[in-house]
């Protein structure tokens, strides 16, 4: 028996995202008695791999295959079930982004193994294997028994401390043979955007509403920002208006993001925009409406109009980093 | 060209979830029921393709699995536009369940194109659209913001961390759409909801399959401490908060 973790990488290192799915896989390895394998595609040199030792991979299979550059959840899916059967995997550990999403469900067929989606906490039972996750968009948690004899766990990103415990990782290097016929997927065209702090992983996030009032008043609103570290989110019609990019939009139908501190500032805080961010683990509200629902949802909050608090938070930010 | 469309029915986004049969269920009393709004975005986007006459799409079919109960969804999806429905008499007991019920559908039917909205806004599960493709064999693009179909071939744009790639992908396949698929969705007007009525709905009964997962009871998250309030004029006090007490700057 054994947790399998599947982890990514960006440009040859591990997204923070790996260390946290590792760092969970341990936690279940624990409850079961068992010993994590985690399985890494694409190019990461040992340094790098030897990492995930850290947060208590015993085990890690480099899977080093040219025909697997590009995300094909079919191939992909092939590989790690079989990777799975060879581990004789009980769990597997999936991020729950747009990549888990993609091959976690696929993998599930193929295994007949059940899913529980966007998991925050250790299973709450072994017998039966009961998981707690986010349902009716974060107004509510599930208890979820999985029946089948495999389960697949997909995490929510940023749901789950990192927790170091060290130890002596094996490195086993895998180029498994592709069925040709399931790479189906061609891209064409790649479109990324560099220097920029990622959404889903940034620690911080400010993020503005309608109450911004123009996309003229976004200068301090960034400022903020970069002083803080922070990316720039909004909501759902400061994109639709096209004041900011589509990929700021937050919410129910935009990205779902668990930063450790959300600013929210001119935003209502409407049930669909609080969808997307209420596992934030602290929200500040800057907004002119005493009364706007988004103080529920905050911790810390200021009244007062966003273009008058914006420049004093600035120098205030400006002052404890000298 | 025929397109499937793979609908859901689900709470209207606004309802203040409350919980029956000690925490074991939803309590449905007096809530709105809606096409999920991815579903109804991807319906949109199918409909915008099929209105395109180079397109090569000659229908657009929708398919729910649930009971009777579900019916108004259907013929909204109907008077929104689609040609015809297919309604799995069945109770949608998980995710397996269902999307093995559809792909019984289409190994019967020939669909080019199935298309599934990225979650559900009830169980987001984020895991029907890729347990069919799977069920059947055939590919599946997740995170698809936009498709477009150029001479007889798609072209989707899928989101990456960070970016996006334009991607192709040879048809029968499933398309996992989510935000920017289309604009706002398509509002039925008045003649689509009398078209609606008599356009064909077909009955199917389930094929006998066990679902794999089920939610043993609800709860709501932890109540927020009450908000804290910093004085517009003292934004390093919020700071302090924010430094000493959260320890998150
Ligand atoms: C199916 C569906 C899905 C949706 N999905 C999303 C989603 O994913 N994300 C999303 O965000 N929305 C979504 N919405 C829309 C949502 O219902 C709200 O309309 C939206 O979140 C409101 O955005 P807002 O807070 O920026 O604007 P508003 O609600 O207009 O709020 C503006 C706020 O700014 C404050 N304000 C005004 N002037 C100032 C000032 N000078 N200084 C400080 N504060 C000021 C006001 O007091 C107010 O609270 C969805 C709606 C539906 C029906």
């Amino acid at each position: 028996m054994s947790v399998l973790v599947y982890t990514e990488n960006w440009d040859g290192k591990f997204k923070k995202l790996s260390f946290e799915l590792v760092s969970y896989a341990t936690g279940i390895a624990k409850m079961l008695n068992t010993t994590v394998t985690a399985v890494s595609i694409g190019r990461v040199d040992e340094g790098e791999l030897s990492r995930l030792g850290n947060y208590g991979a015993n085990k890690i299979i480099n899977v080093n295959n040219e025909q697997l550059a590009v995300l094909d959840s079919q191939a992909y899916a092939s590989v790690i079930s079989e990777i799975s059967g060879k581990e004789n995997a009980s769990v597997i550990v999936i991020s729950n982004n747009n990549t888990g999403k993609a091959i976690a469900p696929r993998i599930s067929v193929r295994l007949k193994a059940g899913v529980g989606s966007g998991v925050s906490r250790l299973p709450l039972n072994l017998n039966p294997f009961t998981v707690y996750k986010r349902v009716c968009s974060g107004s509510a948690f599930a208890h979820l028994v999985i029946k089948s004899d495999v389960k697949i766990l997909t995490l929510a990103q940023n749901s789950y401390d990192l927790i170091e415990t060290p130890v002596n990782a094996t490195i086993e290097n895998l180029n498994p043979v592709v069925d040709g016929s399931l790479l189906k997927t061609v891209v064409k065209n790649v479109q990324k955007q560099s220097g920029r702090i990622l959404l889903t992983d940034a620690d911080i996030v400010v993020s503005g509403g309608r109450g911004m009032k123009s996309p003229d008043n976004w200068p301090p609103l960034v400022e903020l920002a970069t002083l803080l570290g922070a990316a720039t989110a909004c909501s759902r019609p400061v994109s639709d208006e096209g004041w900011r990019p589509h990929e700021e939009h937050t919410g129910q139908t935009g990205k779902i993001i668990a930063p450790n501190l959300y600013i929210a500032v001119g935003i209502s805080g409407a049930t669909q925009h609080l969808a997307g961010i209420s596992s934030s683990k602290y929200i500040v509200a800057i907004n002119s409406d005493k009364d706007a629902p988004i103080f529920e949802a905050a911790q810390y909050g200021i009244v007062g109009d966003a273009m008058k608090v914006l420049p004093k938070l600035i120098e205030a930010v400006k002052e404890i980093k000298k | 060209m025929k397109i499937l469309v793979c609908i859901s029915n689900v709470p209207d986004t606004t309802t203040k979830i409350k919980f029956a049969e000690g925490n074991t269920s939803i309590d449905t009393a007096g809530i709105q029921w809606v096409i999920n709004p991815w579903d109804e975005l991807s319906l949109t986007r199918a409909l915008e393709l099929k209105d395109d006459v180079t397109s090569g799409i000659k229908s657009v079919t929708v398919i729910h699995v649930g009971t009777a109960a579900s019916e108004p969804t259907i013929r909204k999806a109907l008077a929104i536009g689609a040609d015809d429905a297919i309604r799995v008499n069945a109770i949608s007991s998980d995710a397996w369940f269902v999307a093995a019920q559809i792909a019984e559908v289409v190994k019967k039917e020939q669909f080019e194109l199935i298309m599934c909205g990225i979650e559900s806004s009830d169980y987001n599960g984020s895991i029907v659209g890729g347990m069919i493709s799977e069920f059947l064999g055939i590919p599946s693009v997740s995170a698809v913001s936009d498709i477009k179909i150029e001479n007889g071939q798609p072209v989707l744009i899928r989101e990456i961390d960070g970016g996006k790639e334009v991607v192709n992908v040879p048809v029968p396949f499933v398309a996992i759409v989510q935000k920017g698929i289309a604009k706002e969705p398509r509002i039925a007007a008045m003649r689509g909801i009398m078209m609606a009525r008599s356009k064909p709905v077909k009955l199917i009964e389930p094929v006998a399959v066990d679902p794999m997962t089920q939610v043993v009871e609800f709860e709501k998250p932890a109540p927020r401490a009450a908000c804290k309030f910093v004085d517009a004029d003292n934004p390093a006090q919020l700071l302090d908060l924010l430094q000493n007490e959260a320890k998150v700057i």
